[in-house]
């Protein structure tokens, strides 16, 4: 009797405890490895880009929060900055260092919770998610400091941030610095040198530059296939062009190498406060800018680099205090362009972990 | 039945049964009832054990979880969070077990509750003193192995009978699992056997007692196999892939709700405190430590090993990430099991020179020790590098770049092979 | 100190791109280059290959509804010399139809899809043109101008909004 075989098909999510939200993924399973895989997106689709269009400019600030959720200082920066080139305003340089400082305690606090949960993946019981918790706790305690959120923070406006420093914030940020080096060299030891850490994201997902430029990667993706692109370096935005970085770069383009990118992107964050905070000079902390803000007619795309890759802004303004089109370039929507192409030909558990390394945000993808 | 009353030696349980016994036969009972009786009450206790031993492990596992993930465990329900297990009883009892409509009722139900089986059946066989055995089996050490291949077949049942897919893929994981963690358990447990030449668990209590030293001692590298195995066939991280919350969410058990989930959880715990027993039994001395269990019962330091190898499987749990299925295949297949083919040989030499030259023990024994704990580190350090050597390929490390550098594509053809890095 | 990313003119790749590909540009202004779009695949893969422009990096592709045309805007951008530049294409307003780039880059695979899930321009060519965010059977393009969302349930494609007269908010940035 002839024996068939049929393939399986199986749904990841909607539901899922290691898809970063609402995503699922359709794949076609033969035995364990994959031969097919689908990505259906829309579950968080809350149309922004069309509620825009009927809100003011500084109105909108708020949706760039929620977009990112777990990076809004780099979604309001990277809005703001782009009305700011539409309407030609000028940021005061003391608002321009409190972005760099913030948007980098949020690069921070973004890495700390896309590693956590890639080695919770990787299925360590969240162990390492719990300590680099601790970071990420305590900058959030920065944050609710100076402008009274956590997660969704409003801070950046157009012309600069919101409110100035409380008192408090000082004091707080030092002793984050001083600690935040030896828990790296702590989560590397526990990590890094994991044997079992290397064996699942080496080799898995792997992507070749060629196609991560192709694709439109950004971030760590493009940076972990070894392309050495930063926009931080390529075109500097606010004080970047003073700080002395370096950028990370992987070897092999897999999961682990994007892995290490961020880590030591943590690092580098670390550097840039250091040399931020002492530059900071006294001012006023925000532009004087009209309430009802009507920038000329025209369009601008700005961009800046994310914890999770280029966000950019396209804007298209006729003249009025309502943009004409407010278009998001999400960097988690493009990441997911190459999907199949890393995940077909692995088995179901290297696609999770493959999904974990791209590091999407769910509220980034449907907007 | 007095069990505790005045006159009773604690140091032994044994005294009860006896005692019963003496009573029943001093009424002319026959001998098949007074053998029924006194192996129920011996059932009655190794069952009371295990009913406390769950609640308990319960509270200690999350509790130490907790704490090694840089947070407190539960905390909120009586002191230190010690009524948390009797709460989850007490919910788990009153959810409502949920049966999918085209799961097979009966295979479905009856699975949690067949699991139950063997994990209890092997305390029998646990010497808990010197003459504190339920079972005194001569087989023990092959009884309990039979115990342990049966699991692979129960949690299939459980995985086929809930007509899910992720429930299905969790089942085939497992049954390639444990079918593969059998044969290096077995044979680090063949080269145990083969050193104390006995396979009954007192018996090798008794060698242990007899020649005053650890098994731990002479046969490092099956203990290590035997404890990585056992890992495996408790479906512990790091190789909980039946159950791998992140990937096919609860595997095998993703459909049970209730007090069914909670017998798959609780036999989880039951297992692991029968492997803990069996590894301080076989390999930490049981109830014989240096001529402490003069002072304290015997029965309390063989609780006390337990505990601590149960610890130890707690650290795995707590600090590693898991294997991923071929990976884990490959442990087995390439890794444990040449090294226990190895120490097979290696005691199969001993125990010929031992008794070919008629050594005394005193004058081998240690010998024999060094010679062991040496190998065992030179086989796996070794080993594992010549197996984790196509991981080393690229650094560990991202590299620091200064500058944004891209270079353009090589000549003839957009896409055209990147120069090496 | 790395030097910020050049915007090249319109004129300049307006240029490159006739010697290339010739009659392909139809309208060249400082800040971008509209392409026709029978030659836009042409031009996409000549930007692609050449040396000198060395587009090989999709920024964006975001398309615009702009009441008697729908435009397609690219912004591309060379991560070798570090420069960017602006490609547009238009499409009519009924029955929307353009080439699809996703075989030149991989990244306007769903992108595209995107713009044709909310504006309703169709790409010829995709591999996979379905909607991305919303689901099968949806009424309308949303993002479209005249999509109208209603309070309490939405009645897709009711009357096109009047034009709203250029220069009526008036036109400049006041600084009051």
């Amino acid at each position: 009797m002839p024996i068939s075989t049929e393939p399986l098909v199986v749904n990841i999510g909607p539901q899922h405890p290691s898809t970063h939200g609402v995503f699922r993924m359709r794949v076609t399973l033969d035995g364990e490895r994959i031969t097919d895989a689908e990505m259906i997106i829309g579950y968080l689709h809350r149309s922004m880009e069309k509620l825009a269009e009927e809100r003011t400019w500084t109105q909108n600030i708020p949706f760039t929060d929620r977009m990112d959720y777990l990076a809004a200082m780099t979604g309001n920066l990277s809005y703001c900055l782009a009305v700011e080139k539409l309407a030609g305003i000028e940021v005061p340089e003391r608002a321009q260092y409190l972005r760099v400082i913030f948007a980098e305690l949020q690069r921070i606090a973004s890495h700390a919770m896309a590693n956590g949960t890639f080695v919770n993946d990787c299925g360590a019981w969240q162990t390492p998610l719990f300590y680099m918790f601790r970071e990420r706790e305590k900058i959030l305690d920065l944050f609710e400091m100076t402008c009274g959120a956590r997660l969704t923070t409003n801070y950046m406006r157009i012309g600069g941030v919101a409110f100035d420093l409380p008192d408090e914030f000082m004091p707080g940020l030092r002793a984050l610095l001083d600690e935040l080096p030896d828990r790296i060299g702590e989560y590397e030891q526990l990590l890094m040198d994991n044997e079992i850490l290397l064996m699942r994201g080496r080799d898995v997902g792997v992507l070749s530059p060629e196609t991560a430029i192709n694709a439109s990667m950004s971030g760590p993706m493009l940076r972990g296939s070894g392309v050495a692109w930063d926009i931080r370096k390529a075109d500097p935005y606010c004080v970047y062009d003073r700080m002395e970085f370096e950028i990370p770069v992987g070897h092999n383009g897999d999961c682990y190498d994007r892995f290490t990118v961020r880590m030591e992107e943590v690092r580098q964050s670390v550097r840039i406060i250091e040399q931020a905070v002492p530059q900071l000079p006294p001012g006023s902390h925000c532009a004087d800018v009209p309430l009802n803000l009507r920038p000329p007619e025209g369009e601008v795309y700005s961009r800046i680099e994310s914890p999770k890759g280029e966000i950019g802004f396209y804007l298209v303004s006729d003249g009025g205090p309502h943009p004409y089109r407010w278009h998001v370039r999400s960097p988690s929507l493009i990441n997911l362009s190459a999907l199949r192409e890393m995940v077909v030909g692995q088995t179901v558990a290297d696609a999770i972990v493959t999904l974990g390394s791209i590091d999407i945000n769910v509220g980034e993808v449907d907007r | 039945m007095p069990i505790l009353s005045p006159w009773y030696d604690f140091r032994d349980l044994g005294n009860a049964a006896a005692r019963l016994a003496d009573a029943l036969r001093d009424i002319d009972a026959p001998e098949g009832v007074v053998y029924a009786l006194v192996g129920l009450l011996g059932a009655v206790g190794v069952l009371l054990f295990v009913g406390l031993t769950t609640l308990v492990n319960i509270w200690v596992e999350r509790r130490l979880i907790g704490r090694m993930q840089v947070r407190r465990g539960p905390n909120r329900l009586g002191p230190f969070g010690l009524l948390q297990p009797v709460a989850d009883a007490i919910k788990l009892m009153q959810k409502e077990a949920l049966t999918p409509r085209l799961a097979d009722g009966l295979v479905f139900t009856l699975a949690p509750v067949v699991i139950f089986i063997p994990a209890i059946l092997a305390f029998a066989v646990l010497p808990w003193g010197e003459k504190m055995v339920l079972a005194d089996l001569n087989v023990g050490v092959l009884y309990l192995l039979a115990l342990g291949s049966t699991n692979s077949l129960i949690v299939f049942m459980a995985g086929y009978a809930s007509n899910n897919k992720y429930a299905l893929l969790g089942a085939m994981r497992v049954i390639a699992m444990l079918i593969s963690y059998e044969i290096p358990g077995v044979l680090s447990l063949l080269a145990v056997v083969a050193f104390t030449g006995t396979m009954s668990l007192s018996g090798i209590v008794d060698f242990q007692a007899n020649y005053w030293s650890w098994l731990l001692f002479f046969q490092p590298l099956a203990l290590v196999i035997f404890l990585l195995g056992s890992t495996v066939e408790l479906n512990r991280s790091p190789a909980d892939i039946a159950e791998a919350e992140s990937e096919i969410i609860a595997g095998y058990h993703i459909e049970y709700s209730g007090m069914k989930w909670g017998l798959f959880y609780a036999v989880e715990l039951v297992n692991s405190i029968a492997i803990s027993a069996v590894i301080a039994s076989l390999f930490l001395g049981g109830w014989w430590t240096f001529g402490l269990e003069e002072f304290v019962p015997g029965w309390l330091i063989f609780i006390g090993k337990i505990y601590a190898c149960y610890f130890l499987l707690i650290w795995f749990r707590g600090t590693l990430p898991r294997f991923r299925v071929d990976q884990l295949m490959a442990f087995a297949w390439k890794f444990l099991l040449p090294m226990a083919l190895v120490n097979i040989l290696l005691v199969a030499l001993e125990i010929t020179v031992w008794e070919e030259f008629d050594l005394s023990a005193g004058a081998v024994l240690p010998v024999f020790a060094v010679v062991n704990f040496a190998l065992a580190g030179a086989l796996v350090a070794g080993w594992a590098r010549v197996m984790a050597a196509q991981f080393e390929r690229f650094p560990r490390r991202a590299r620091l770049v200064p500058d944004i550098d891209v270079p353009l594509p090589a000549e003839g053809g957009g896409h055209a092979a990147r120069a090496a890095v | 100190m790395a030097a910020a990313t050049k915007r090249l003119a319109g004129p300049e790749v307006a240029e490159r791109i006739e010697a290339a590909v010739p009659g392909a540009a139809e309208e060249v202004v400082e800040g971008w280059v509209q392409v026709r779009p029978e030659r836009l695949v042409e031009v996409a893969r000549f930007l692609r290959d050449d040396r000198a422009l060395d587009a090989r990096y999709l920024a964006s592709l975001c398309a615009v509804d702009r009441y008697d045309w729908f435009e397609v805007v690219y912004h591309l951008a060379s991560l070798s010399h570090n420069h960017e530049f602006v490609l547009k294409a238009r499409a009519a307003h009924d029955d929307p139809l353009l080439p699809s780039v996703a075989s030149v880059w991989m990244g306007a695979d769903l992108q595209e899809r995107e713009a044709y899930d909310l504006m309703g321009i169709r790409f010829e060519g995709h591999p996979t043109l379905k909607r991305l965010f919303l689901w099968e059977g949806f009424p309308g393009h949303p993002l479209r101008k005249d999509f109208l969302a209603m309070p309490g349930g939405f009645s897709p494609g009711l009357q096109r909004f009047p034009k709203e007269e250029p220069g009526q908010w008036g036109g400049e940035f006041r600084a009051d």
